[in-house]
């Protein structure tokens, strides 16, 4: 594997594969020296033009476990933001040696333009860009459904036949379509349910069921997992739907509907959440609840995404 | 003067009949067969070459005053030339913008000073495109430049009654208003056509109904006051059906398509190549073929090329951050042989009809109208409709290179631009500057 | 050309005795942990395993048998394709203050042995560590050698040898080639 830009374009036994690697990383993560030699020497570049502790860090921990360097570069407050172009900001981490670069841009499409570039020749993670997708997100999300429903018989499996709802803001979230890709790829069965503002224009052509009705979907899937997804306050002033207390009443996972779900069905959301409009206190905090888990299988999935970029004999250029 | 003479041998009009064309003193003498003339003629072998009058483009960014960096009314003309062109119309997108007489008659200069086409500025209709109030419309019209065209192209005049006032002004001046038919808020940040595409790549959606309702709009409003209108660049099957009713109730609306609706859809923008973002954005095939359909049937009267110039920085970058536009003089004939020709939409008499005779109408231009009539003005292009070649860098002679054909096959090649009887392309090579300047 | 130079009952044979050597040198099998290492060296540690299990009475074979990864530690990463790990297994009593047998199917260079040495300092602190190996065929790279040895096979560099177990392969027989 040369770069990680989508989940579009990953195949099944690659899927898997990184999957089981990622058993192998958690196996790590439970040992008292956390610590693997297999990067060292490598430097790795997170670079973000886009706020994201949680992601950086994890990143971050991933890419220091494999014992590879880690140059953080924030382009907020940078030259970056004082109009550097994105070809600028490569070539001078192309100059500084980076063996892979984490990136996590605004801009749809910007990791690929990376990657496709001669500006650089490193390994390209993305780490989200815009609107389109969050792969390692969508990775760890598969990860942890994994763990939960086969346990220690996980590896080698996929997820043929999981029935998953994804809530909330389907439009904007890029986690909603590297999950639609990977988990199709997977053999899941996916439902999305959003308001129909929230719903992009031809998802009706994507493999998976779209609805309106929360109560509804939840009621005819019973589904194996059901994941919430952040609603920013912003669409709220862009007229998607009126106001939170609306979104909270049609679209938010409260007690009640909690209380209703199979006891059994996990609950998913990729943080942070707003708690109170899209998900309730009891809700995320329940044994149902995988929101840490996912924190932490987040460290072993890119783990083993940074070990596949970056331990081998570099790839001809595709 | 004594300027060269030009026997074009053995060339094939449009209308498919063979031809001697000579051309003496900037006119065409003679269309004969076999007919006699002087010693001091240069014998062109057009054996086998098409002559078609000269191209006429109704839509060309220039860039020239203020972003000389992307191109000059000189390098733009030569381009031109290059392509076939011996007429351009430049947009008033400019800085200054074209909304003064002073502006157009320096653009007019400029391009008559350089001397590889006729320049004709287009005037734009609102003050600094700002959208708000009318610009100089009768002083642009009886300017030196005798602006005939008024557009704010790049953007849209949105207000109904500041458009309804334009149509009713330009009347004053036999002057058409070229709509940039984009409804601002439904496209607010958008990057490519909306559809099941946008949504998976991520890229904010530009939907058809804020082109189809505007043209809507406004051919409702051209028929309320009785004016002329052209619509610009129609990218959609929507718009082709609204131009489509419009001119069955008799309403006065001409309507473009550029080159690249032509023959390019939404699909290449999966590479996140910028290259492809241009505005309006690339469709799908079926909006493709109806305005291939629509050019075929006449209901879309011209093909423009919308010629943007960009310096490299402004689309070697991520999607979001890039310029619209692409290059497309040297490669609009190429792309409306592969695209029409040879599918059988159109005959070279077609392409005559919408790449020279009816923007020249439109534009109120004189000197092509009545191309291959003896007396008449010798504007003449010999295209080569048999090469098919690879479209690379040394095709380009703007200044910028951000076209989306590079490394495509394309049909066709031009082999020889005659403006004014004056060979600023010569079997594929351009004139030189010096001697283009000083005719 | 191939050319067999350990049959079926040759390896049998010899696992039967590397067994009795470690039992000999262990004085028994307590706290003993015997880690294979992936792929052939895990099959020879199981075999390993069930016979210490016949020989010594009381000895746990489940208990004592384990998979040690070493993908992640190798020094020669960058030169081929990523190889994909395998999994790591300690059987649950640990390593801390064991005695580990490594068992690996054929010694060569030493580097697998040194990888395993740095992934086995990482996973706690064994009282010692042997090593076993079915072939050892010289040429070393490392000052590194083995504790107890199936069948010494000199080589040359340019030959190739291939172990073959039956569970993994169709046939059980090491060859030498080249």
């Amino acid at each position: 594997m040369r770069h990680l830009l989508s989940t579009r374009d990953l195949r099944r036994d690659e899927a898997v594969r990184i999957l089981d690697i990622a058993e192998d990383m958690a196996d790590v993560q439970n040992r008292e020296v956390k610590k693997l030699p297999t990067l060292r020497g490598k430097t790795v570049v997170n670079l973000f033009f886009e706020d994201s502790t949680r992601t950086r860090i994890s990143f971050e921990a991933a890419a220091k476990r494999l014992s590879a360097d880690v140059i953080n570069f924030s382009a907020k407050g940078s030259s970056v933001s004082k109009g550097e172009s994105l070809k600028d900001t490569a070539q001078t981490l192309a100059a500084m040696g980076a063996d892979g670069v984490v990136i996590r841009h605004h801009a749809s499409g910007a990791p690929q333009v990376l990657a496709q570039s001669d500006w650089i020749d490193a390994g390209v993670v993305n780490a989200g860009d815009g609107t389109h997708e969050h792969p390692t997100q969508a990775l760890l999300d598969a990860f942890t459904m994994r763990r939960r429903l086969h346990g220690t018989a996980s590896r080698g499996r996929a997820l043929d036949g999981v029935r998953v709802v994804i809530v909330g803001d389907i439009l904007h979230s890029r986690v909603a379509r590297s999950n639609l890709w990977l988990l199709e790829t997977l053999g899941a069965e996916l439902t999305f349910v959003a308001p129909a503002t929230l719903v992009p224009v031809g998802a009706e052509t994507w493999p998976a069921s779209v609805g309106f009705d929360l109560d509804a979907a939840l009621a005819e899937v019973r589904p194996d997992v059901l994941m919430m997804l952040r609603i920013q306050s912003e669409r709220m002033h862009a007229a998607y739907f009126p106001n939170a207390r609306e979104y909270a009443r049609q679209w938010g996972l409260d007690d009640e509907r909690m209380a209703a779900l199979r006891p059994d069905t996990i609950v998913m959301h990729p943080g942070p959440m707003n708690r109170g409009l899209e998900i309730s206190s009891g809700a995320a905090d329940s044994a149902q609840s995988t929101v840490l888990e996912q924190v932490a299988n987040g460290v072993s999935i890119r783990m083993a995404v940074l070990y596949l970029l970056l331990s081998g004999e570099r790839e001809a250029l595709s | 003067m004594s300027e060269q003479s030009y026997l074009l041998k053995g060339a094939t009009l449009p209308s498919g009949a063979g031809a001697d064309i000579l051309i003496e003193g900037g006119r065409i003498v003679s269309t004969e067969t076999g007919a006699g003339h002087g010693a001091d003629v240069a014998v062109v072998d057009a054996d086998g070459l098409v002559a078609l009058p000269g191209l006429v483009d109704l839509h060309t960014h220039l860039r020239e005053p203020g972003f000389e960096q992307s191109e000059t009314v000189l390098t733009g003309t030569r381009a031109a030339a290059a392509g076939g062109f011996t007429a351009v119309f430049a947009m008033a997108n400019t800085l200054p913008v074209a909304d003064t007489a002073g502006v157009v008659e320096q653009v007019q200069a400029l391009g008559r000073a350089a001397g590889y086409a006729t320049v004709r500025p287009i005037g734009a209709v609102t003050v600094g495109l700002g959208g708000e109030r009318l610009s100089e419309i009768g002083a642009m019209a009886q300017s030196r430049a005798g602006v005939r065209v008024f557009s704010d192209d790049g953007k849209c005049v949105h207000d109904s009654l500041l458009m309804r006032r334009a149509l009713e002004y330009v009347k004053t001046f036999d002057g058409v208003i070229a709509q940039h038919a984009q409804d601002p808020r439904l496209t607010e940040n958008a990057q490519m056509n909306e559809g099941a595409l946008s949504s998976e790549l991520g890229l904010k959606g530009w939907p058809a109904v804020a082109e189809e309702s505007i043209i809507a709009r406004d051919v409702l409003l051209a028929e309320h006051v009785g004016a002329r209108l052209h619509i610009c660049h129609l990218s959609t099957a929507g718009s082709v059906d609204v131009i489509r009713w419009a001119k069955a109730r008799g309403i006065q609306v001409t309507a473009e398509a550029t080159p690249h609706h032509l023959l390019l859809t939404e699909e290449l923008i999966r590479s996140y190549d910028a290259r492809y973002k241009v505005n309006p954005p690339l469709r799908r095939d079926e909006d493709v073929q109806a305005l291939r359909e629509a050019v075929a049937d006449g209901t879309i009267d011209i093909i423009a090329t919308d010629h943007a110039p960009h310096p490299r920085e402004a689309k070697e970058c991520e999607w979001d951050a890039a310029a619209f536009g692409m290059v497309g003089l040297e490669s609009a004939l190429p792309v409306v042989q592969t695209a029409l020709v040879d599918t059988g939409l159109l005959d070279w008499a077609g392409v005559a009809r919408v790449l020279s005779q009816a923007p020249a109408a439109i534009g109120r231009l004189d000197g092509h109208t009545h191309a291959f009539e003896p007396g008449s003005a010798a504007n003449v292009v010999l295209v080569d409709p048999a090469a098919s070649s690879v479209f690379d860098l040394e095709r380009l002679h703007g200044r910028s290179q951000n076209s989306p054909y590079l490394g495509a096959t394309l049909s066709g090649s031009v082999r020889w631009t005659f403006h004014e009887g004056f060979a600023t392309l010569r079997d594929g090579v351009l004139a030189p500057v010096a001697e283009a300047a000083v005719r | 050309m191939a050319r067999t130079v350990l049959q079926q009952a040759d390896i049998a044979r010899a696992l039967t005795r590397v067994s009795h050597e470690i039992l000999e040198s262990n004085r028994g099998a307590d706290d003993l942990v015997i880690l294979g290492i992936p792929t052939r060296g895990v099959l020879l540690a199981e075999r390993i395993g069930e016979l210490i299990g016949g020989i010594e009475p009381g000895s746990d074979p489940a208990g004592m048998v384990g998979a040690l990864d070493i993908t992640m530690y190798r020094d020669d990463l960058a030169k081929h394709p990523t190889r994909t790990p395998q999994p790591t297994q300690v059987p649950r009593q640990g390593i801390d203050g064991k005695t580990v047998v490594l068992v690996d199917d054929v010694l060569y260079s030493g580097r697998t042995i040194r990888a395993a040495l740095d992934a086995l300092n990482d996973l706690g602190r064994p009282r010692a560590v042997r090593l076993a190996v079915l072939v050892d065929r010289g040429h070393r790279d490392l000052p590194i050698r083995a504790d107890f040895v199936g069948k010494n096979l000199p080589t040359s560099r340019a030959e190739r040898i291939n172990v073959r177990l039956s569970g993994l392969d169709a046939t059980e027989e090491v060859t030498i080639e080249g």
